[in-house]
């Protein structure tokens, strides 16, 4: 059952590839240009190059057979170069990818640390005060534009206050070798004697980013479990269990927070795309170092390959952790895996 | 319940409790400066570039010159020549060689000697000898390809250990001017070898070896450059331990570092800003006059603009006072000659095409295009001393044309592209500049107009023209000041009468510092140096 499931999944993931790599390979003909530099890389090649070159990304057959050279490429890792810099696209992107991940995973973390207690306890207290304070301020959070949350808080605890920095991961002159791109686990493995200050350097560095990230999908949080516990709150099993003789505590935690979380998991792996589009925005304001701010500046720069390969590699991971969080929600919840 | 609430207050207890401490102050022993640059360098070699971005980056920390222009008077100083003699001919140039020249010893280089003629004989040989193995690395040398320098060298000669010799073959009094530029630094001999032994001889341009004050440790693209003290150099003790160019295109952001300290030194803020920033007692502001000029180029080998009227009924057209208002906030000069007014050789009479609308319009009827016509401005994407806002001085020269019926669009791309772009000459029109690297005149014409640099591709107006080049070549030949002067006034004359391009403005050069630092020295003809730049704490 659960093998003809994951069976299922994996080969609609398939087609979603097949439409994604598609849209990528056609991308080189419709950006403007030479579709072989656009596939290449190579803004400036000897014109005696030119049909060596051709032949060896098979522009002169048709499409199809392109279409397969490219996703042969794809495979063996050889995503073209950037325009920019003249290396390869897909280490350079790699490269930048924990700074990202860390941003998104400390955002997650706290909207998860935040957003399901607070949920919780505006479900149970929805009649009091506690309870609207809690909505109201989701719902400010919500709705508030990221960008200008962004400004407003640079003003106030930088430019004002002068107590946090604007930009960046680390105050530039600790020098931390990059080993893993995620920068606390890089300071904590890292033999330098000035750990301790770097570690709290790159804490402050983290507050406002995070902060900033983690306010949309806070909100959300709240929104969907307090949603979620008040619909679980209102099953006949609840009243039951309360009708059983057992306290208010114990209902809450055996039946109702089980049965709400569900739910909520699920949201987990469906709040990963918006975080990465809100993590390049936060990136580009912050001047965080990652694969968002660095696909914005490919796209100033008309970066064709490195657009290209960061739409590609980034709608995949959309893709992959949407479809992973399907699974475990399926594996946790019984009832999901008829639909 | 209770439970949920007291961890939910503990938690936010920890956030406020965290936020409401105050930065730590930096570690003593890592002392450092941030330099915030506004670009990132090209290239680790200064011969092969000639941007003030790259060189405001490289040249005066990790190099030294055989020569310096002392910034008070424009002369020369002793650098890592301690004296130089010039035959009576005019002919022969030699050079005596400071013997206590440590080169840069890091991770990639141990020196084994200190500097030596050879180094001297070596780096020059690079620009001259086209057989020479390292000639072909890069894409020319910009600088000296403009002045057509190498032509005029007949040969360099070691004469001793610490002895050179330049010989000519045409007296030159721009000489020592150019090898007093930031382009002339001298590389290591040893290093190069060793590179092509390794067969990596591209590193040379890339993980450079010098002797100046400070060391290459490392560099990321369009983030930052980390150099570290070099704790034997010649001049003096270096009181940093490193010096990072954090790199900051945008002007808000760069500000905004500057004024959380997360920036000690910042070039190029915008002109608007710095009555804020003087207002601020932790900040200095120093301000320096430059050598520069703005202008806007047309690419005369491109139709209409190979033809004078159109190009003078363009400058009639473009309200300049305008422009000083709006782009400079009046911090600036209005040009009145490609040579700033604080050169010896300015041409005080000459006078300027008026703003007169008009005039451009009846000059363009007989230039043929009584309807105008459509063009490109192509306005940098970044802010130079000569030129805080391209962008803006496009847009009001574009709203000027369109009263004579000349539709403009503004074209622009990232600073890299932008350049290449202009080298291919793929401009109708650019609005850009120049800041000088010597005090002597010619580094205003022959870089900018001359034939050689129009082959070379650093001429942006493609403007090449045989009587502005005879009196260029007239003026370098004579060592009589006055006559000098007298072919420079003859030059400005040509360039007004001919106008491949229309300066617009002189611009002052303003550095801001966090009052903690001492010690930067912007010279008027170079880089910013940090040679004995220190923090106090």
């Amino acid at each position: 059952m659960i093998l003809h499931y994951l069976f299922r999944r994996l080969f609609l993931l398939s087609f979603v590839f097949l439409a994604m790599t598609v849209f990528t390979f056609s991308l080189s003909y419709l950006f403007p240009g030479d579709p072989l530099s656009n596939f290449s890389g190579l803004q400036y090649y000897a014109s005696d190059d030119k049909a060596q070159l051709r032949a060896q990304f098979g522009l002169d057959a048709n499409y199809v057979t392109q279409y397969v050279m490219y996703i042969e490429r794809l495979l063996a890792g050889n995503w073209g170069l950037s325009f920019s810099s003249g290396q390869p696209v897909l280490p350079e992107l790699i490269s930048l990818m924990p700074a990202t991940l860390e941003l998104a995973a400390y955002a997650l973390f706290v909207s998860l640390t935040l957003g399901i207690p607070l949920g919780l306890l505006s479900a149970v207290r929805h009649d009091d005060w506690i309870g609207k304070l809690i909505s109201n301020i989701a719902v400010v959070g919500y709705s508030i534009p990221m960008f200008w949350l962004a400004l407003l808080l640079i003003m106030l605890y930088s430019l004002t206050l002068g107590w946090l920095p604007t930009s960046g991961r680390l105050s530039v002159l600790y020098e931390i070798p990059p080993q893993t791109g995620f920068m606390l686990i890089d300071i904590l493995i890292a033999d330098v004697p000035y750990q301790t200050a770097a570690l709290q350097d790159a804490f402050y560095h983290l507050l406002l980013p995070t902060l900033v990230l983690a306010t949309y999908p806070t909100t959300v949080m709240i929104r969907f479990t307090r949603d979620s516990m008040l619909s679980v709150l209102e099953q006949n099993y609840i009243k039951t269990a309360r009708a059983k003789g057992l306290s208010r505590s114990q209902v809450l935690y055996r039946h109702g927070l089980r049965n709400a979380l569900l739910p909520v998991t699920r949201q987990v792996g469906l709040q990963f795309s918006s975080l990465i589009t809100l993590a390049m925005l936060t990136e580009v304001i912050f001047s965080w170092p990652g694969a968002g701010s660095w696909l914005i500046d490919s796209i100033y720069q008309r970066n064709f390959p490195a657009i290209q390969a960061g739409v590609l590699f980034v709608s995949s991971l959309v893709v992959i952790v949407n479809m992973f969080t399907e699974i475990m929600h399926t594996l946790l919840n019984p009832l999901a895996r008829k639909g | 319940m209770k439970r949920i609430s007291r961890a939910i207050t503990y938690s936010l207890l920890l956030c406020f409790t965290l936020a409401g401490c105050k930065r730590p102050p930096n570690n003593d022993e890592f002392a450092g400066i941030v330099y915030c640059a506004e670009g990132s360098p090209e290239t680790f070699n200064p011969q092969l570039d000639t941007s003030g971005t790259t060189m405001d980056a490289i040249s005066q920390h990790l190099y030294d010159r055989l020569i310096d222009i002392n910034p008070s008077n424009g002369g020369y100083l002793p650098a890592l020549a301690k004296s130089w003699h010039i035959s009576t001919d005019g002919l022969v140039y030699s050079f005596e060689l400071r013997d206590d020249v440590d080169f840069h010893h890091t991770d990639y280089f141990a020196p084994t000697r200190r500097l030596h003629a050879d180094d001297v004989k070596f780096t020059f040989e690079r620009i001259l000898n086209a057989q020479h193995p390292y000639h072909r690395q890069g894409k020319g040398y910009p600088y000296f390809d403009s002045i057509g320098w190498q032509a005029n060298i007949a040969a360099i000669k070691v004469t001793a250990a610490n002895r050179i010799e330049f010989h000519l073959l045409n007296p030159d009094s721009a000489f020592l001017s150019s090898l007093a530029t930031d382009f002339a630094a001298i590389l290591s001999a040893e290093y190069a070898m060793q590179l092509i032994a390794k067969q990596t001889p591209d590193l040379l341009d890339n993980m450079p070896i010098g002797t100046g004050p400070f060391k290459f440790r490392s560099y990321q693209k369009d983030m930052l450059i980390r150099y570290t003290k070099h704790p034997t150099y010649w001049r003096h003790a270096v009181m940093l331990e490193q010096l990072v160019i954090d790199i900051t295109p945008n002007n808000t952001k760069r500000l905004a570092k500057l004024l959380t300290h997360e920036c000690d030194v910042v070039s190029m803020p915008q002109l608007n800003e710095l009555p804020l920033l003087k207002s601020r007692t932790d900040l200095a502001v120093d301000t320096q006059t430059s050598m520069n000029v703005s202008f806007w180029a047309f690419n005369t080998d491109k139709a209409p603009f190979n033809n004078v009227l159109v190009r003078q009924a363009l400058s009639h057209a473009v309200n300049r006072d305008d422009i000083i208002r709006a782009v400079y906030s009046s911090e600036a000069d209005l040009a009145g000659s490609l040579l700033p007014p604080n050169s010896w050789a300015f041409y005080h009479d000459q006078t300027m095409p008026s703003f007169d609308i008009q005039k451009a319009k009846q000059l363009l009827r007989e230039a043929g295009y009584p309807n105008g016509f459509r063009m490109d401005i192509w306005a940098m994407p970044v802010q130079r001393a000569y030129n805080p806002n391209a962008q803006k001085m496009a847009e009001l020269i574009q709203a000027n044309l369109s009263a004579i019926g000349v539709r403009a669009r503004i074209v622009t791309y990232e600073w890299n592209t932008f350049r290449q772009k202009l080298r291919q000459q793929e401009h109708d029109s650019v609005l850009i500049g120049w800041s000088a690297d010597t005090a002597d005149p010619d580094n205003f014409f022959r870089p900018l107009l001359s034939c050689e640099a129009a082959r070379s591709g650093s001429n942006r107006a493609n403007w090449c023209d045989e009587e502005f080049d005879a009196l260029l070549s007239l003026a370098s030949l004579e060592a009589d000041p006055a006559k000098r002067r007298h072919y420079y006034l003859q030059s400005q004359q040509r360039i007004v009468q001919q106008m491949p391009l229309l300066p617009i403005a002189h611009s002052k050069r303003f550095l801001v510092r966090n009052k903690a630092v001492s010690g930067v020295h912007v010279n008027p003809f170079g880089g910013i140096s940090f040679a004995e730049a220190r923090k106090n704490h």
